[in-house]
């Protein structure tokens, strides 16, 4: 089966100021994969996914997502492509004023024309889907604990049934057992709904355990993409220390 | 967390693929209902694309399909001419399915397979739990009057955070005589200049603009008695008496008070003022008593400055319409204004200060985790201590009154 490239990158150029964070990259994301992004602080994980996502200007390069120019569609297209996508931010980033509920059903009223009792099933549905209790529904985002904000965040980034969901940092402030919840669910949502995703992580444990493929970030490239066993290969010393360490060992990760 | 687990199939990501694939290619973007009756069996069959984007047009005809359906002795949903389904559609799907086993009549599915497969058994199981019950919408009048009850309820608790955090900032005062706290002198002068010395152009400009005012309407009145000299008198003991100050004090209101609430109220929202306890630290110590001396001593600064800027604004005004000299003008506040009535007016400006401080801080410290609680509270102060400062001149034009002061 040929691989069907959902988002491509090509000679990307990022900066602030007179700083490049990324020069030149390249990166493919293929359909129904499970891509981890990693790399050290300051390296550009963030700032590659939201240049990506458009939040970030880029200063050069081409980026591509369902095969469409970003810089090409004009607004309807963007919209278009906005609601195929989903995006978990780092701290949830939930509206506060809005109860989980409503959270959801803010992309569902902004793009659909669904009557309210459709609009309830679904959010009810989306809940369950991510596995939060059905009374979290009418809490507001300032009741619910980490767990259950990111819990929550992630419904509402499927409101839509997106085909590629982002991920910044999706385990960070869960404790080990919540952090392994999360990545299960990430792993069934993305085989039982066809999902592509892509997460940027320090996570070790969830590269290891649900990534088909992982992109090394530095010094504003890729160095590398592969597998785990590929990674743990490479000579790059920054590879070497982040998947030879100690930590790595603890992970189930082989030298 | 078990149910995760049961799907994570490995080779279902590969077929489900495939067949997103294919189905891409289709275009017949459209999702198709219709339904056969064969005996006492209704068959309902689904086609086309069941996704986000046709969901919303095909909602109507799936309910009315559910409400005119009756109840037959079983019902077939047809699912092999869907090309694609997603959640979207699904939970559409399942309120037929659910419609019609509600009245019960037993429901079977047939032609469910590949990716529309595992995504249907998602959303049957997601949604399986039935929705908790929603309490019944009182009557409109209760509600109204549970609303009033509501706000009776609230003013009484808020007269009562009144006083009680009156107490605490009390005991954080006696706690500096006694040697426990500490007298904060930077922080109050930090507040002083916030709260005084950077507001002194907008008070200048705003009462001498309401002297203005006063004398030019004044003039107009007395000319017609031939009686012109008085608007001295009128612009003097008005302002001095009760228009400085209540302007002045507005405008702290507005000004000083809605940033104590912003301020101690995000301070709150992120575990700020949590922190400082846990230190030993007293909050209101630290952050209330500064700002309320500052406002104390800054408040009958700003009055007194309010108090001559309305005067010379009284001035201007009646040498330009009045034809009254600033040194008549002078004269005339010197023979016939008691400084009674400066002092009245003073008097009332620390008491100002202290309501508009207590409203603001009390309610910032009930900020509670939302934005939208920040912007609630931050106006209810300013509402609150202008009504209050209102309120107050009110109850000390009745006291002075009674002792002919």
């Amino acid at each position: 089966m040929a691989q069907d490239v959902i988002i491509s990158a090509r000679d990307v150029v990022v900066g602030f100021g007179d700083r490049l964070i990324i020069n030149g990259l390249d990166l493919d994301v293929y359909r129904g994969e499970v891509l981890g992004v990693v790399g050290g602080s300051g390296t550009g994980k963030s700032v590659l996914t939201r240049c990506i996502i458009g939040l970030v200007p880029k200063r050069a390069g081409k980026i591509h997502v369902f095969g469409q120019d970003l810089d090409e569609a004009d607004d309807d297209g963007h919209r278009a492509i906005e609601r195929r996508w989903g995006v978990l931010f780092q701290h949830g980033a939930l509206f506060s004023s809005l109860t989980v509920k409503q959270n959801i059903q803010v992309p569902l009223r902004e793009y659909l024309k669904l009557s309210e009792p459709l609009m309830d099933e679904i959010a009810r549905l989306k809940i369950a889907m991510v596995g939060l209790r059905p009374d979290a529904a009418d809490k507001y985002p300032s009741e619910l604990s980490g767990g259950m904000i990111k819990r929550a965040a992630l419904a509402r980034a499927l409101a839509l049934d997106p085909e590629i969901v982002f991920l910044d940092e999706p385990t960070s402030g869960l404790d080990p057992i919540g952090a392994g919840e999360f990545d299960t669910l990430i792993r069934t949502l993305r085989d039982t709904l066809g999902l592509t995703v892509y997460m940027v992580t320090h996570d070790l444990d969830s590269l290891a355990r649900i990534c088909d493929r992982i992109a090394a970030l530095a010094e504003g490239k890729v160095i590398a993409t592969g597998t785990m066993a590929d990674m743990v290969r490479h000579p790059h010393p920054w590879l070497r220390s982040y998947f030879g360490g100690e930590r790595a060992r603890s992970a189930g990760i082989k030298g | 967390m078990e149910r995760w687990r049961a799907h994570a199939k490995p080779g279902a990501r590969m077929r489900l693929i495939e067949i997103r694939a294919v189905t891409e290619t289709s275009h017949a973007q459209q999702a198709m209902v219709s339904s056969r009756v064969e005996g006492s069996r209704l068959t309902v069959a689904l086609a086309g694309v069941w996704n986000s984007e046709t969901a919303g047009a095909i909602e109507a005809k799936v309910r009315s399909l559910v409400a005119e359906g009756g109840t037959p002795g079983a019902v077939t949903l047809d699912f092999s001419q869907v090309t694609r389904l997603d959640t979207l559609g699904g939970a559409l799907v399942r309120a037929i399915e659910e419609g019609f086993s509600s009245r019960g009549v037993p429901v079977e599915r047939t032609g469910l397979a590949g990716a529309a497969q595992t995504i249907y058994a998602e959303v049957a199981e997601g949604l399986a739990e039935p929705a908790p019950p929603r309490p019944a919408p009182k009557p409109g009048y209760v509600q109204a009057l549970d609303k009033v009850g509501e706000q009776m309820l609230d003013a009484k608790g808020d007269l009562v955070a009144l006083v009680a955090f009156f107490g605490q900032v009390v005991l954080a005062a006696g706690s500096i005589f006694t040697g426990k706290g500490r007298f904060r002198l930077a922080a109050v002068v930090t507040q002083l200049d916030r709260v005084a010395f950077r507001a002194v152009p907008i008070m200048f400009l705003i009462t001498f603009v309401i002297g203005a005012i006063i004398a030019q309407q004044g003039i107009f009145f007395f000319r017609a008695f031939g009686a012109d000299t008085y608007v001295v008198d009128l612009v003097a003991i008005l302002t001095l008496r009760e228009i400085g100050v209540l302007i002045v004090s507005i405008m702290v209101a507005g000004r000083t008070g809605s940033a104590f609430t912003a301020e101690l109220g995000s301070m709150k929202m992120r575990e700020e003022i949590d922190a400082l306890s846990v230190m030993g630290l007293n909050p209101v110590e630290v952050l209330v008593l500064p700002r309320l001396i500052a406002l104390v001593v800054g408040l009958p600064l700003l009055t007194i400055i309010g108090d001559l800027s309305a005067l010379a604004g009284g001035a201007v005004v009646a040498q330009i319409y009045g034809n009254i000299p600033i040194d008549i003008f002078l004269q005339r506040i010197q023979e016939e204004v008691a400084h009674r009535h400066v002092w009245v007016g003073l008097a009332k400006a620390p008491f100002m200060a202290l309501i508009i401080g207590l409203v603001a801080c009390v309610e910032g410290l009930r900020v509670q985790g939302s934005a939208e609680s920040l912007g609630m509270q931050t106006t209810a102060s300013v509402v609150k201590a202008i009504f209050m400062v209102i309120v107050v001149d009110a109850l000390f034009a009745v006291f002075f009154a009674s002792l002919g002061y």
